[in-house]
């Protein structure tokens, strides 16, 4: 008996058998054929060991990184960037972090059913993300694994679906519709972008009246701009550090410059792979949950990821990716000045959170408002991942980290309730629950209240769904 | 015949343009066309027979061959006239 319960146990310590089962179970209830669901499952399996693999590939760039930038500079340097970081959590704690991410699914349908919030998060592979985080903040601050998986999957399904709320009311602005939102970790950052338009902006000024040059096309391309980003920080961190140091410590006695070159072109090499990994084992696993949550939800809105607003502004994704750049680096700066652990501008981040903080700084207000809302956004992503480093235990030394606002601010939060004890975080829980179902109720009596007395035509919100 | 959604990193719009097509494909009962999704470094001409990426990418996807460009990647009665006619264009109708 105690063996059978004992493989049982093995088999749920395997992260990829628990993907392949939950990419099972979609394909079961899609009712695919026979071959299809077979494929589908293998594949996902596999995704995830291929994810793995690329996690080992980034860590060995990763961690000769850290001990030479802190031999150079006397501090920790951090790069924000998901896929790095991700890859390492999934590595350990992929069990809790997949559960989590099933069963929060699961929350966000059932928290668009029934409430007001009828946001269903598309983005997979940064909800998955996102459960890689609070697997590892529950997890280090001493849940037990039923726990973390019971408290993480109802926290996992509340960010999913109160995030995409924060930014639709700027949505609108852009889409001029009201029917499909934005699903992405960045989304706190790019609502205060939105925010900071409306504020300071001029919507009068429009980016897209500015003429600006093409020929950055090549900053689409996440493998070569990965590549030449992480190669300049390489090359500065080498020549602080010095031919000697490197030579006699780290490369094995490869001339210092050419190590650099590699190390960064593994890193790249190393995100390629993990986001291989992701796009199968998503592949498998999203359409399921596309296919349920439209029989479920009625007038369900999909939240997906940030391009999808970069074709309404084509200018504003150009300023906003800069404005958000710069904003790194100036948190960057008073980052050194202060001394204590340092931010590295993680270019990714910069542009995918930056661009849209772009687009709907610019709907707001303007051209000052893409400006400034983005560059919000990148001191945002500067200052924020630091709140989270101390609740992420050990992976808080992995020389990455994750990269944007939503982690920061949901990580702070989460993590501080632990640090306050565990009832703490199942309070906080409970009480953004109940929020979501009284606030939910409130509104829809007061627009009841608001329609009888006013029975006007109602303008946005009964537009039907494009998606 | 194959149709290949792209976007920067082959995760999230294009796989949301990969579903829809799925799903026109299936409302237009085109047969025989197999839909995937990727990122654009990975895509060569080789890669599909119709390639579909949003219009901010129209420059990075140049020389792949077939190439449609959405003008916005959450319409989908654009996206059912783009695979109209490029099943039209292919021989499929």
């Amino acid at each position: 008996m105690n063996s059978v319960l004992n493989t049982l146990l093995d088999i749920f310590r395997e992260p990829s058998v628990i993907i392949g089962l939950i990419a099972l179970l979609g394909l079961v209830l899609q009712r695919k054929s026979l071959s299809d669901t077979l494929k589908g499952t293998i594949k996902a399996f596999v995704g995830f060991l291929v994810l793995a693999a690329g996690a080992g590939v980034v860590s060995d760039a990763l961690t000769p990184f850290g001990e030479m930038f802190q031999h150079a500079f006397g501090v920790q340097g951090v790069v924000p960037n998901n896929e790095a970081i991700v890859g390492k959590v999934l590595t350990d704690y992929g069990s809790q972090a997949a559960l989590i991410f099933f069963f929060g699914m699961i929350v966000n349908v059932l928290l668009a059913r029934f409430t007001r919030f009828k946001f269903i998060y598309m983005s997979g592979h940064v909800a998955l993300y996102l459960s890689a985080m609070i697997a590892v903040i529950l997890i280090a601050n001493g849940f037990s694994t039923w726990q973390t998986v019971l408290w993480g999957s109802l926290a996992e399904g509340l960010i999913t679906t109160l995030s995409p709320a924060l930014v639709q009311p700027w949505m609108r602005k852009v889409t001029k519709q009201d029917n499909v939102a934005l699903g992405h970790t960045g989304n706190f950052g790019i609502a205060t972008s939105g925010l900071v338009g409306k504020l300071v902006g001029d919507t009068k000024k429009s980016t897209e009246d500015l003429k600006i040059p093409k020929g950055l096309g090549f900053l689409r391309d996440t493998t070569v701009v990965i590549a030449v980003s992480m190669g300049i920080i390489y090359l500065l961190v080498t020549l602080v550090a010095g031919a000697g140091y490197v030579e006699d410590k780290l490369s094995g006695g490869q001339w210092f410059l050419l190590w650099a070159v590699m190390q960064a072109g593994k890193f790249s090499a190393g995100v390629f792979i993990i986001l291989a990994g992701v796009r199968v084992v998503l592949a498998e696993i999203i359409p399921a949950f596309k296919g349920i949550s439209e029989k479920l939800v009625p007038n369900a809105k999909p939240a997906l990821d940030v391009p999808i607003v970069f074709t309404f502004a084509p200018n504003a994704v150009l300023i906003g990716f800069l404005s958000s750049f710069v904003g790194g680096l100036i948190g960057m700066g008073v980052l050194v000045a202060i001394g204590g652990t340092i931010i590295i501008p993680g270019i990714v981040a910069h542009f995918m959170t930056g661009a849209a903080s772009g687009v709907i700084g610019n709907a707001t207000g303007g051209r000052r408002g893409a400006v400034l809302g983005a560059m919000t956004n990148g001191l945002m992503i500067t200052f924020l991942p630091l709140l989270v480093l101390p609740f992420l235990g050990d992976v808080g030394l992995a020389n990455s980290t994750f990269s944007d606002a939503d982690f920061g601010v949901s990580g702070f939060l989460l993590g501080s309730a632990v640090r306050w004890g565990h009832s703490a975080v199942i309070v906080l829980i409970l009480a953004s629950l109940a929020a979501v179902f009284v606030g939910s109720a409130v509104a829809t009596r007061r627009e009841a209240a608001k329609s009888a007395a006013d029975p006007g035509p109602e303008s946005e919100s009964e537009q039907q769904p494009v998606v | 015949m194959k149709f290949l959604a792209m976007c920067s990193t082959g995760l999230g719009s294009s796989f949301m343009v990969r579903m829809n097509i799925e799903d026109i494909v299936r409302e237009l009962q085109l047969p025989d066309v197999t839909v995937e999704h990727s990122d654009i470094s990975s895509a060569g001409p080789e890669s599909a027979d119709v390639f579909f990426v949003a219009k901010d990418l129209e420059d990075a996807a140049a020389g792949l061959g077939d190439v449609v460009v959405l003008n916005s990647i959450i319409d989908k009665d654009e996206l059912r006239d783009a695979v109209k006619s490029a099943a039209a264009r292919h021989g499929l109708t």
